[in-house]
């Protein structure tokens, strides 16, 4: 069962000072109705430094995610025999949970941010690794060879025809990837990395794991900024590849 | 700074296979091989059941929509929307809203497998060669035929594929049971004051062994069921 001492309130000093807010307990607060409007509009503000923590938690473990597997994925293109290894090396790091990796980080890195930037970004290595290998697989062999006649270099056609193709997987490798990583970041908190988790089963005062009106805030800022940055990359994508819209549906 | 008491891979070996005193539950021993059984078990129940409710909802309505090829963006962002169901907090609301307890936590972990399985069961049939199928219509085959002795054998991979994501989640999910009132390996890491330092690392390599046993063990199903004839094909 949950430890009651998780949940007790600590350092109870802070943004009181900052905003009058009222100590009574609120009817629908008691109640734990399903939805504390009045409550909701009182304390929205709080979640402001969780929802940013969680930002940065996302984007940094992304970009690293991102930066590590287009090595990989460079890598393999070069010598072939490293597919295999990196497809199983990566499978197996997407296999561990998360909520497991940031704990095995324990005896080397403790907890922390730094920790669940490693357990995150660990796990998106595996997805868009496997989506870059396939966009690149799946660039036509003539466009290869046209490139090649035109008398572009290997490193020329991999800039210019292989990645502007393979554009369209690779973005949906980092889409898949950003989504599940606004979810699972939420876990973070339990090796106090920050971020929204930190409501549900940090310290903070008022909050907590069965108040219901938190739980649906929470919930609520993790889904909206799973949407808000599933469609801005998916706006990117289409940036990316004006060709594609040229074609008809 | 006081000492902070440091985990390591010998101490979380030793929690494993001892049992002993915790420094909250007094006399209390706490870790030990039976009551990692126990936990570990409770948390592959719990996996177990949680997938096959998944299985029993969202492949029929996969089949059944890859059959018709219908609702193609639907099945498809689904697979990509459902990944961003926050993990932590849909327990928590299921305890919170309906109950804690097995069932609860069992059907709120159900939820996050539907996504992958009927994204992928969609999939799989809908991109099943239509020149086939044509065949198996003019062999005089019977829509459900058609859907068990064609479509199904061709489209094992990705189905299984879609299987081994939604597992993958639930039962690293079914880690956090315990914020749902039901006890897993996740007990080991949620309660680091009553396990300590060396308990919470023998909890995360538990479910570590956990995880990657039990993707093993659906490769293998994998292996078996498909078609030799889909074996030789290059990969």
């Amino acid at each position: 069962m949950i430890d009651p001492t998780l949940f007790a309130a600590v350092g109870e000093v802070g943004e009181d000072f900052f905003k009058e807010r009222s100590t009574d307990t609120l009817p629908c607060q008691a109640t734990n109705a399903l939805f504390c409007w009045d409550w909701a509009k009182d304390n929205i503000d709080r979640y402001g430094p969780f929802f940013i923590q969680h930002v940065e938690l996302v984007v940094i473990s992304v970009l690293i995610g991102f930066v590590v597997a287009m090595g990989l994925a460079l890598l393999s293109r070069r010598w072939h025999w490293l597919r295999v290894p990196f497809l199983l090396g990566t499978g197996v790091l997407y296999t561990i949970p998360s909520v497991a990796f940031f704990f095995l980080l324990l005896p080397l890195t403790g907890r922390g941010r730094d920790t669940a930037i490693i357990a995150l970004s660990v796990y998106t290595l595996q997805i868009i690794y496997r989506n870059t290998i396939l966009g690149l697989d799946n660039v036509p062999s003539s466009a290869k060879d046209a490139a090649r006649g035109m008398g572009m270099t290997d490193r020329q056609i991999l800039r210019r025809v292989e990645l502007p193709l393979a554009l369209p997987e690779i973005v949906s490798g980092v889409i898949i990837a950003t989504v599940s990583t606004v979810a699972i970041a939420t876990l973070a908190a339990l090796a106090r990395g920050g971020g929204l988790g930190e409501v549900i089963v940090g310290t903070e005062r008022g909050l907590g794991i069965d108040f219901k009106t938190n739980l649906i805030i929470a919930g609520g800022l993790t889904i909206g900024l799973a949407i808000v940055f599933g469609l801005l990359l998916m706006g990117l994508q289409r940036l990316l590849t004006p060709w594609r819209r040229a074609r008809p549906a | 700074m006081t000492a902070i008491p440091i985990a390591s891979v010998e101490g979380a070996i030793e929690f494993i296979l001892t049992p002993q005193y915790s420094n909250v539950t007094g006399r209390k021993k706490v870790g030990g091989i039976d009551q990692v059984i126990e936990l570990m078990l409770n948390q592959l129940w719990l996996t177990v059941f949680a997938l096959a409710v998944a299985l029993a909802i969202a492949l029929p309505i996969g089949l059944y929509l890859g059959h018709r090829h219908k609702w193609e963006s639907f099945a498809l962002s689904l697979g990509t929307a459902g990944r961003g169901i926050p993990e932590l907090i849909l327990i928590a609301f299921f305890a919170a809203a309906i109950g804690v307890g097995f069932t609860n936590v069992m059907l709120a972990l159900a939820i996050l497998g539907i996504p992958p399985i009927l994204a992928n069961a969609f999939v799989g049939i809908h991109q099943v060669d239509r020149g086939s199928v044509e065949a198996a219509r003019g062999m005089g085959m019977s829509e459900f035929e058609i859907l068990r002795k064609v479509e199904i054998p061709l489209a094992i991979p990705t189905l299984m594929g879609g299987l081994r994501s939604a597992a993958i989640a639930v039962v690293a999910t079914a880690t956090i049971a315990p914020y749902g009132g039901y006890e897993t390996l996740g007990d080991f890491i949620i309660n680091e004051n009553v396990y300590g330092e060396n308990g919470v690392l023998a909890g995360a390599i538990l479910v570590a062994l956990l995880a990657v046993a039990l993707e093993l063990t659906l490769a293998g199903v994998q292996r078996l069921l498909t078609s030799p004839g889909l074996k030789l094909r290059p990969a």
